[in-house]
């Protein structure tokens, strides 16, 4: 019995391989196939067909999730215009599809820790490109926003968001503004509510009204869009000043103001449909539209869906406004684009990156993305419809901008991600107190 | 010397290239998942550091981990191992009459597990619907227009079983396969054993209970241990089921989002080191088992 332990250890061994497969593989495999294999057909095709050239043709691959509706023709006119202008650089368009770059992400961090980066790669503008700063991986672009005086054409806001340490790394493209509460006018109108509400407190006072009526007050969807509700709350009840602080320790979490807020917070929820979320912000929206809810809180790109899938027309369809308490700030978000440190064409890439900050790539990207430019010297004949107000109030010099949670301007990826484990625990427990403390400490942790 | 490399050598060949993969990708990788769960590896710089244990002590501390994931896996695992079981075995008994149209049901039976999990949590999303009144899709609406007074919240709901009612589509998937293991086990009896207890004046259920079930037992073994990995590894179902609900949270899942959301990566490394414990003491005491016997 004792000299034949091989069967054991094979067995083993195969078990060993399903559960490592069970774990490993499934993780980091997959994502990992597509852009190498893009990255490797292109530049190997081009020279093969065009041997002579092969020196002067220069290229620029481009990483983004750009695949959805409007912001690929977005990404595409963009391409144009820089081709247009560099024609001996061909653009490599390494797009993953994903919503808010949910693939791309893991996608991404793979090529930056390989060594293999593309020349140029989209992030949400602040914090959530600090690990990238800190791990060496992104260039610093002072130099170039000096160049191009672009620190004279973006709001002080803009800046000061995107300045980490005193250094600017990343290009931003668009804007995109997420403290908006949405509704259908004529819903308003048949419940007798003579507007969309003013605070937080006035919402609740319209939601005892609406459920009467046996409405919901507030359709939302998965947890993403309920961290972006806690935002606008937060945002609603502490004003601009204390909520910039909440995510650089300026406001103490457990301050009895925060604890207030966060109750707000608790009570919205228990106004809302939570407990049969939609599936994603669209259906929740769609909620909206039918006239069984009669709020949704979302980011403006909302509008894009309603007036491209849904064919509907402001102000006569739906209509829009500030977050309650939030009139007169723009709680922003952008996608910016970076030079990573190892980029194999560094001098197209800047170029890129120019085309990225110029007004004409800004005015050909932003109207089809449903978003605004980030620069205040864009061609406002180009913005229609919600666009135009949203442009006027982002070049409003009165205009207080602040940064979006969720969508990665003013947290870390680390301090974003455990602030979704804390609030997936408080929308279960409803305990403000723990949740501000599991945050305080988030925050310290990753600091 | 020569005459025994004659011996093993081409054997050894053979099996080399997939030794060294099992060697790279199995054990180094494994081994270097260990690694990492020892270091305090955070961001997108690797840390090469040794911390000791901390990570799976701070697991320990972890609210979500403790108290949402483990419980919730574990509920998940019961409910889904012995549903499976249950109808697999149900449907197997049901076929093993010899049915008209065996073949085809057969197939209907099996074909969800021919479907993703992903694309199966798209078609259960919208069948375990929780809307009110009206506006409620699926189930929920099938019992309303059949006149039932019924409605549950399934994932959603508040209770501590809400993550129960995945195992809902999970054992749709899974059962007709279990139901293909059962049949096999069953057709393998002889029937002259069979024949031997009714001659000696056994009646159907003895049958069954005295002959037919102790030779089902190794099949009944192996569908629990297939069962139980796949059930402790599901990441797909509950991602495309609810994204982040925490109700619905596993260690999987936890594991994914901890590391690509937030670059924990010390700490994605000690949970898929947890999990991996969790699944061996699942399969060990099988191969041990299945070991001894065939050497028997």
């Amino acid at each position: 019995m004792r000299r034949q332990p091989s069967p054991i250890a094979a067995s083993l061994a195969t078990v060993v391989m399903s559960l490592m497969c069970a774990t490993a593989c499934s993780k980091s495999k997959e994502p990992a196939k597509e852009p190498p294999k893009e990255a490797m057909k292109e530049p190997a095709k081009e020279p093969a067909k065009e041997p002579p050239k092969e020196a002067a043709k220069d290229q620029v691959e481009v990483f983004s999730w750009w695949t959805g509706a409007g912001e690929q023709e977005g990404l595409d006119a963009m391409i144009a215009d820089f081709k247009a202008k560099n024609p001996t650089i061909d653009v490599v368009n390494a797009a993953v599809a994903g919503g808010a770059g949910t693939n791309a992400k893991a996608i991404l961090a793979n090529r930056l820790q390989a060594g293999n980066p593309p020349d140029s790669y989209q992030r949400h503008a602040g914090l959530e490109l600090a690990d990238d700063i800190k791990a060496g991986k992104v260039e610093d672009l002072t130099k170039l926003y000096e160049a191009q005086g672009w620190k004279d054409k973006l709001p002080k806001g803009l800046l000061e968001a995107i300045t980490i340490d005193g250094k600017i790394y990343s290009v931003p493209v668009n804007i995109h503004r997420a403290n908006l509460i949405w509704f259908v006018p004529k819903t308003l109108k048949d419940l007798g509510i003579a507007g969309p509400p003013k605070t937080w407190k006035e919402f609740l006072t319209q939601a005892q009204t609406i459920k009467g009526k046996g409405k919901t007050a507030l359709a939302i969807g998965p947890a993403w869009t309920q961290k972006h509700l806690l935002e606008t709350v937060l945002l609603g009840e502490l004003g601009p000043d204390k909520y910039t602080g909440l995510w650089n320790g300026k406001t103490d979490w457990k301050a009895a103001e925060v604890t207030a807020a966060l109750d707000t917070f608790k009570q919205v929820l228990a106004a809302s449909d939570i407990k049969s979320a939609a599936a994603d912000w669209q259906p929740a929206a769609d909620r909206v539209i039918d006239g069984a809810a009669v709020y949704t809180v979302m980011g403006d790109w909302l509008d894009g869906y309603l007036k491209g899938a849904k064919k509907l027309k402001v102000q006569a369809d739906y209509d829009v406004t500030a977050s309650p308490g939030s009139a007169g700030v723009y709680d922003f978000l952008s996608d910016s684009f970076t030079l990573p440190v190892g980029a194999k064409h560094h001098d197209a890439a800047e170029k890129w990156l120019i085309e990225c900050g110029s007004v004409g790539g800004q005015d050909l990207f932003n109207p089809q993305k449903g978003s605004v430019p980030a620069r205040t010297d864009a061609d406002k004949a180009k913005y229609q419809g919600y666009l135009a107000t949203a442009l006027k109030d982002w070049q409003d010099p009165a205009t207080k901008i602040v940064g979006s949670l969720t969508h990665g301007v003013v947290a870390s990826n680390a301090f974003g991600a455990e602030i979704d484990t804390a609030l997936g625990i408080f929308v279960e427990s409803r305990d403000a107190p723990g949740f501000a403390a599991a945050v305080a400490k988030a925050y310290a942790a990753t600091k | 010397m020569m005459r025994r490399i004659r011996a093993w050598g081409p054997g050894l060949v053979l099996i080399l290239p997939s030794l060294i993969a099992l060697a790279i990708f199995v054990y180094g990788f494994l081994g270097w998942n260990l690694r990492v769960s020892v270091s305090s590896w955070r961001g997108l710089a690797p840390a090469h550091d040794f911390v000791g244990l901390a990570n799976y002590t701070a697991l320990f501390d972890d609210v979500r981990f403790t108290r949402f994931d483990v419980p919730n896996i574990a509920l998940f695992t019961v409910v889904f191992v012995a549903g499976a079981l249950a109808v697999g075995f149900a449907l197997a008994a049901l076929l093993d009459r010899g049915l008209p149209g065996e073949q085809a049901f057969r197939s209907i039976y099996l074909f969800p597990m021919a479907i993703s999990f992903i694309a199966t949590a798209i078609i259960w999303r919208w069948l375990l619907d929780n809307g009110d009144g009206e506006s409620t899709t699926g189930l929920n609406r099938l019992f309303a227009d059949a006149g039932l007074a019924w409605h549950s919240d399934w994932f959603k709901s508040g209770s501590r079983w809400a993550i129960a009612a995945i195992a809902l589509p999970a054992g749709w998937s899974l059962s007709g396969y279990v139901m293909s293991l059962f049949l096999a086990g069953m057709r393998g009896v002889p029937e002259d054993l069979r024949e031997a207890a009714r001659v000696d004046g056994a009646n159907a259920p003895r049958v069954f209970w005295h002959v037919v079930r102790p030779m089902l037992l190794p099949v009944l073994m192996s569908a629990v241990v297939i069962l139980a990995h796949i059930s402790l590894k599901t990441f797909d179902l509950f991602y495309a089921m609810d994204q982040k609900n925490i109700k619905i949270d596993t260690p999987a899942l936890y594991m994914w989002f901890t590391t690509f959301d937030g670059g924990f990566y010390a700490r994605g490394a000690a949970i898929a080191a947890l999990l991996l414990l969790g699944v061996a003491t699942v399969i060990v005491p099988y191969i041990w088992y299945s070991v001894r016997a065939e050497r028997r």
